[in-house]
């Protein structure tokens, strides 16, 4: 459906995007996922026409960007950052105007304006004036926007920034929702929305596509290794971090132990698995055999979060602060 | 074309569901009430005058009046062309709004023409504001109609001109005071451009006061249709498109 190839974008200083390639089929969601500034947006704008690349080239439904930009517009519901809302406008003025400039008249506007309304939850402020709806509503006017002619192509440029988590929940059940019927490209800097809703990542950092693979795969090879967190304390006093340090070792399957921190009762112990061991009832059984208790058990890998960090270089998990008692 | 429409009408609305319209409009009834009532004054003592002395030299109030006073309109319009103007595309780009209208399948061309037309009828109906008064004149006196149309046609088409250079203007910035101060920079340069004419014979001299809007309008106030003067003006405005479509296309390479 979407097809990218080698697309460049250079500004008077600074490439925005370099070289990016990368496809997706019909019906799918596809989360962009990247740090700000990472060349997300300005990926999102070429696909849509609104940017032109300075290199390579793209398809939509295929239609070339560059030699059918009227075919491929037509095909693709956009929702920028902002949503464009003309603020002196009502609901369903807006929608009627958004919906004639996509090519809808007469009935068949009148019908589909209905459903946006009642699809992305707007009807009850369907003659308020957009300037006077809150954030969540105006994000969810920009999404019924983007799906008033009904295009093969959705694109959400952080569809739920700024929301409440009410609203975020709404919004994610109600893209999901929509990708049956629509292929979707949605990009955020939010880890669990992707999680949640996509079925294919693209990461993206410095302008440079640096892993693409499907939300399974890519949470599998975060697991490869499970890292965990324990708390063990005891009935009476503390337990002694070295005897509980040697009985974890001893555990088979468990590749490294430290003890991070202590708490008033307990201490905090964090367990690396050799690759494909499961190791946590074995743990738990150490633990309690040995006449202490385990408060807490838990993997602390936050799976694709991990992954990202690693591939776009920020800072590892703070190992830094991490103190053996 | 349907496009075109679809984008006038949008304009039109956001023009007359603010008091963006009503303010103009009021301001121009305003002045332009103030120059008729003024030019009539002059018209009536003058006929006063003439009867005392007992001579009779024929008084017209096409020469007397119209005329004047619609060359007063021209530069009145000036004035307000920046007003109309500079919201056209600055306000789309500040809101972010442009890039709805760059993402949906209308051609540039189509969003220029509807924003620019919207922009010539709100002009459009402050002259109609002229036309009131005029009716004075008509069921008093017996004006000629037929230079005061030419003198209308030449009226639209040198605010057209502007329109589309001001239209332009406002492609080139967010903020719609610096559209508006160098849509009005602009209006005024093009008028004051004739004043060299006055003392410098030169080549250059004819060639500035030639660019000037106001001296092609000269024709027109005085009831005379020139080819050369209506091709000036379309040519002003296709220039002013042009200019708009180029810089809308820029976007796409620069932003």
């Amino acid at each position: 459906m979407i097809i990218v190839k080698d697309v460049t974008k250079r500004y008077a200083r600074a490439v925005a995007v370099d070289r990016i390639s990368f496809s997706v089929a019909k019906g799918q969601i596809v989360g962009f996922l990247g740090p700000n500034g990472a060349g997300k947006t300005t990926t999102m704008r070429i696909l849509t026409c609104f940017l032109s690349p300075s290199s390579g080239t793209a398809s939509v439904a295929g239609f070339d960007i560059l030699e059918q930009p009227l075919e491929v517009k037509k095909r693709i519901g956009y929702l920028p950052e902002t949503p464009p809302l003309y603020l002196d406008m009502e609901t369903a003025e807006y929608l009627r105007f958004v919906g004639k400039l996509k090519g809808l008249a007469g009935a068949e506007l009148e019908k589909r304006v209905n459903y946006v309304c009642d699809r992305c939850f707007v009807a009850d402020v369907r003659n308020k004036l957009l300037g006077k709806l809150s954030k969540g509503y105006r994000q969810r006017v920009g999404l019924a926007q983007a799906i008033i002619h009904n295009p093969d192509v959705l694109i959400l440029d952080e569809p739920t920034a700024g929301l409440d988590p009410k609203q975020i929940n709404e919004t994610r059940d109600l893209i999901k929702g929509l990708a049956g019927d629509h292929t979707i490209i949605l990009s955020t800097h939010i880890l669990p929305e992707v999680e949640q809703t996509c079925e294919q990542v693209l990461i993206i950092n410095k302008g440079k596509l640096v892993a693409t693979d499907s939300v399974r795969n890519l949470q599998a090879r975060a697991r490869d290794a499970e890292s965990l967190l324990l708390e063990v304390a005891a009935r009476e006093g503390r337990p002694d971090p070295l005897l509980v340090l040697q009985t974890l070792e001893a555990v088979p399957g468990v590749s490294h132990v430290l003890c991070t921190d202590s708490k008033d009762e307990g201490l905090i112990f964090e367990v690396q698995s050799l690759k494909g061991q499961l190791v946590r009832g074995d743990l738990a059984r150490a633990i309690v055999g040995s006449g202490w208790d385990l408060c807490e058990l838990r993997p602390t890998a936050k799976s694709l979060e991990e992954i990202f960090l690693q591939l776009t270089g920020s800072e590892a998990p703070a190992e830094a602060e991490k103190v053996v008692a | 074309m349907r496009n075109t429409w679809i984008i006038c009408a949008k304009e039109l609305r956001s023009y007359f569901a603010s008091p963006i319209a009503y303010l103009l409009l009021t301001m121009f009834a305003l002045i332009f009430g103030f120059f008729f009532w003024n030019a009539l004054g002059y018209f009536v003592i003058e006929g006063m005058e003439m009867q005392m002395r007992g001579q009779s030299v024929a008084m017209n109030i096409n020469e007397q009046i119209i005329r004047p006073l619609l060359s007063n309109t021209s530069v009145v319009g000036l004035f307000f062309i920046p007003m109309i103007t500079m919201r056209l595309f600055a306000e789309e780009k500040r809101s972010g709004t442009i890039e709805l209208l760059a993402t949906s399948p209308v051609r540039d061309i189509e969003v220029i023409v509807g924003k620019w037309l919207a922009a010539m009828i709100l002009y459009s109906c402050l002259l109609l504001f002229t036309a009131i008064n005029f009716a004075f004149l008509f069921r008093y006196g017996n004006p000629d109609w037929k230079p005061m149309a030419v003198g209308y046609l030449g009226l639209l088409l040198q605010a057209g001109t502007l329109l589309a250079l001001g239209t332009f203007i406002s492609t080139l910035t967010k903020n719609q005071i610096i559209a508006g101060a160098g849509t009005f920079g602009v209006c005024l340069l093009l008028w004051v451009l004739e004043w060299t004419s006055g003392y410098e014979t030169a080549g250059w001299a004819k060639v500035l006061a030639y660019l000037s809007v106001i001296t092609h309008f000269d024709s027109f106030a005085k009831g005379v249709f020139a080819v050369k003067d209506v091709i000036f003006y379309l040519s002003g405005i296709f220039l002013g498109l042009f200019f708009t479509a180029r810089s809308m296309e820029s976007l796409r390479w620069r932003s």
